[in-house]
């Protein structure tokens, strides 16, 4: 074996580039860290300087995050039965009092709802433009492409008072609905390019084995590209879900009671005396889960639906 | 199984001929190979067959009906291509089995499990059936393909040059297997090759394409000997056919620029033309001789124990000889 082996690294090699790894691991995950120990820390501990790194634990800000709760008088404290809940207890240390949950709950249903709903919808829409564009004689073809492609060329935000004026007109203001064919309006270029790619990679052929196997030219669509599409469709669900479920500036524009969705409402977690930053973090750690999840249930296809075709090229 | 007809068949693509006029009748039960060089028009006469492209002009009839208006599913065709196109992301097993789910068979279970035994046995790729499609070899793959179109029992099995990728102990295996097969279920197969072999072995019926044009179509046996045309006569034969200028031996027809020689009609001694031997092939059945005749090559098939070698000089007369005109036309 020579010194300068692509295939196999010498030990130095691989310490240096574990190093490397490890270090920009810790820088782009510090952050994150950051927001989920500030979650567990007490109202005093995440606001102490300097930053305290060792403190005790604490659910106060997963608690303020899910209960709405009123300050008590001091007669009050003395007239209420004692607490028997460990999060009664909790507030009830603070003189104050759950009256209700709060309404993180609903926001979150509504990220959920319109997250995976454009995500769907984009997704779904995407996939059949980009096997139209790809396979079929569509007139204008590389203009159209173009065109999809330019609704891309400016901030989305920069057409903010058009889409706020339209809205409002055919009563799409704070709906879900309305959100949704926002954010399937922004995200469908990117899904039809993304997707046309990928499945202009996929041979014809097979789809023309599939009609001479006694197939409709939907059915080899359905059993012949779609599972080979996995992988592209997996990825550009993940991009566009990222999309939607981050956006701030149209969800704070559009939206308000009815269907805002979680980023507007977080920062919004007043607590007395202050913003109540742990169950910011709090808010914040648990917008960040179902993303994780769908990533990391979509790994799979990610890394192996790469397929070296049975089809010679 | 069906008697195909093919009916004055044109197609282009933009300005480039893919065939022109073909007409062509491929009884039921026959072996039509189709022979041609690249861009002769061989696969493009196969889509034609199977739908998958539709005609400028001109007809394709099953059992006496114009297929025209059917989709491929529903002209029961199969179809071996020569990019095999086995699905990747299934089984060797499921695809064999696509065609036989297909919503135009929805074959039992058990009927699909007892065929794709039988092909598999006869293809050797029982031990591959639960390998997924891209974890094959090419040649592997090649018989896969074979397969799926072998479970079924269609009007007509089309094959775009299904053995070109095997080595040559299965590609004789398997050229063997198919004229069984053809023999045993009394199939109809349009079969693209450029390979003699493969027409002159297998092949009821031979079809010559030129430029989009069938140019003959008859047995192999008549293809071989009576040729109308050198084209036609260098499709077959191997060592091809010499050609050499026709006043060589003398007794040339009028109007004949050329004449066309097979190796094995070049005869030793009797005559009093002379060649030089270039070079001697012993090839253990016969014996391949390299010729130098009046500043034209040509190659001789001989004798295997003939004494002859490198340097040599020897008296050669020809026999059968085919004549051709300006344009490489026959003449009678």
């Amino acid at each position: 074996m020579n010194n300068f082996s692509v295939t196999t690294a010498s030990r130095p090699q691989k310490v240096i580039a574990s190093i490397l790894v490890a270090l920009y691991a810790l820088i782009t995950l510090m952050p994150l860290i950051w927001i989920i120990m500030t979650g567990f820390k007490s109202s005093s501990d995440a606001i102490a300087y300097p930053p305290k790194v060792i403190f005790t634990p604490s659910l106060e800000g997963y608690v303020n995050l899910f209960t709405s709760q009123t300050r008590l008088t001091s007669e009050q404290i003395a007239t209420t039965p004692p607490p028997e809940a460990w999060y009664d207890k909790l507030v009830h240390s603070h003189q104050m009092v759950i009256v209700g949950p709060s309404r993180f709950g609903q926001r979150f249903l509504n990220s959920v709802i319109i997250g995976f709903g454009s995500t769907f919808l984009s997704v779904f829409l995407g996939t059949l433009a980009a096997y139209a564009f790809s396979r079929f004689k569509v007139p204008i073809k590389e203009d159209l492409m173009f065109f999809i492609l330019s609704t891309r060329m400016m901030p989305p935000i920069a057409a903010a008072i058009p889409i706020f004026l339209m809205f409002r007109e055919l009563g799409l203001s704070d709906t879900k609905l309305g959100m949704i064919l926002l954010y399937t309006g922004v995200n469908l270029s990117l899904a039809v390019w993304l997707l046309k790619g990928f499945i202009d990679e996929i041979p014809f052929e097979y789809e023309e084995a599939a009609l001479i196997d006694g197939y409709t030219r939907f059915q080899a669509f359905y059993k012949v590209v779609l599972p080979q599409a996995a992988t592209g469709i997996a990825s550009t669900a993940i991009f566009c879900l990222i999309f939607a479920w981050n956006e701030y500036a149209f969800a704070v524009l559009l939206t308000s009671g009815n269907a805002q969705t979680a980023p507007p409402f977080i920062p919004t977690i007043i607590g007395f005396g202050g913003l109540d930053w742990p169950a910011v973090a709090a808010g914040t750690t648990i917008f960040l889960i179902p993303i994780m999840i769908f990533t990391i249930l979509l790994r799979k296809h990610l890394l192996s639906g790469i397929t070296f075709g049975a089809v010679r090229k | 199984m069906a008697e195909i007809v093919l009916e004055n068949l044109s197609k282009s693509f933009g300005n480039t001929v893919g065939v022109e006029n073909i007409s062509m009748t491929i009884p039921d039960g026959a072996f039509v190979v189709l022979l041609g060089p690249t861009g002769a028009g061989k696969t493009t006469a196969l889509r034609l067959v199977a739908g998958l492209e539709m005609p400028d002009q001109g007809d394709v009839q099953m059992n006496g009906q114009s297929v025209l208006a059917l989709n491929p599913a529903q002209r029961d065709v199969t179809m071996v291509f020569q990019q095999y196109s086995l699905y990747p992301h299934l089984t060797v097993r499921e695809n064999m089995a696509f065609p036989l789910r297909s919503p135009l068979l929805k074959t039992p279970q058990e009927e699909i499990d007892r065929r794709i035994k039988e092909v598999a046995e006869v293809l050797h790729i029982e031990h591959k059936l639960e390998n997924k499609a891209t974890e094959l070899s090419g040649g592997e793959m090649q018989r896969v393909a074979i397969g799926r179109a072998l479970v079924r029992d269609p009007n007509i099995y089309l094959m775009d040059e299904p053995l070109s990728s095997l080595d040559a102990k299965l590609r004789a295996e398997l050229r063997v297997e198919l004229k069984r097969i053809h023999q045993n279920l009394g199939a109809t197969l349009l079969y693209v090759t450029h390979d003699q072999v493969e027409a002159m072995s297998m092949a009821t019926h031979v079809g010559v394409l030129q430029d989009g044009k069938l140019v003959q179509f008859g047995s192999p046996r008549e293809i071989y000997e009576n040729p109308v045309s050198q084209y036609v006569a260098e499709r077959l034969g191997s060592p091809r056919i010499n050609v050499m200028p026709a006043d060589l031996f003398g007794g040339a027809p009028k109007g004949a620029i050329t004449i066309g020689l097979r190796p094995e009609h070049i005869v030793q001694g009797s005559g009093g033309i002379k060649g030089r031997i270039n070079r001697v092939e012993h090839l253990g059945d016969h014996t391949r001789i390299h010729l130098s005749l009046s500043g034209n090559d040509l190659i001789a098939v001989m004798d295997p124990h003939n004494p002859v070698s490198h340097g040599d000089i020897l008296a050669i007369s020809p026999q059968n000889p085919i004549f051709f005109d300006a344009n490489g036309i026959r003449i009678q």
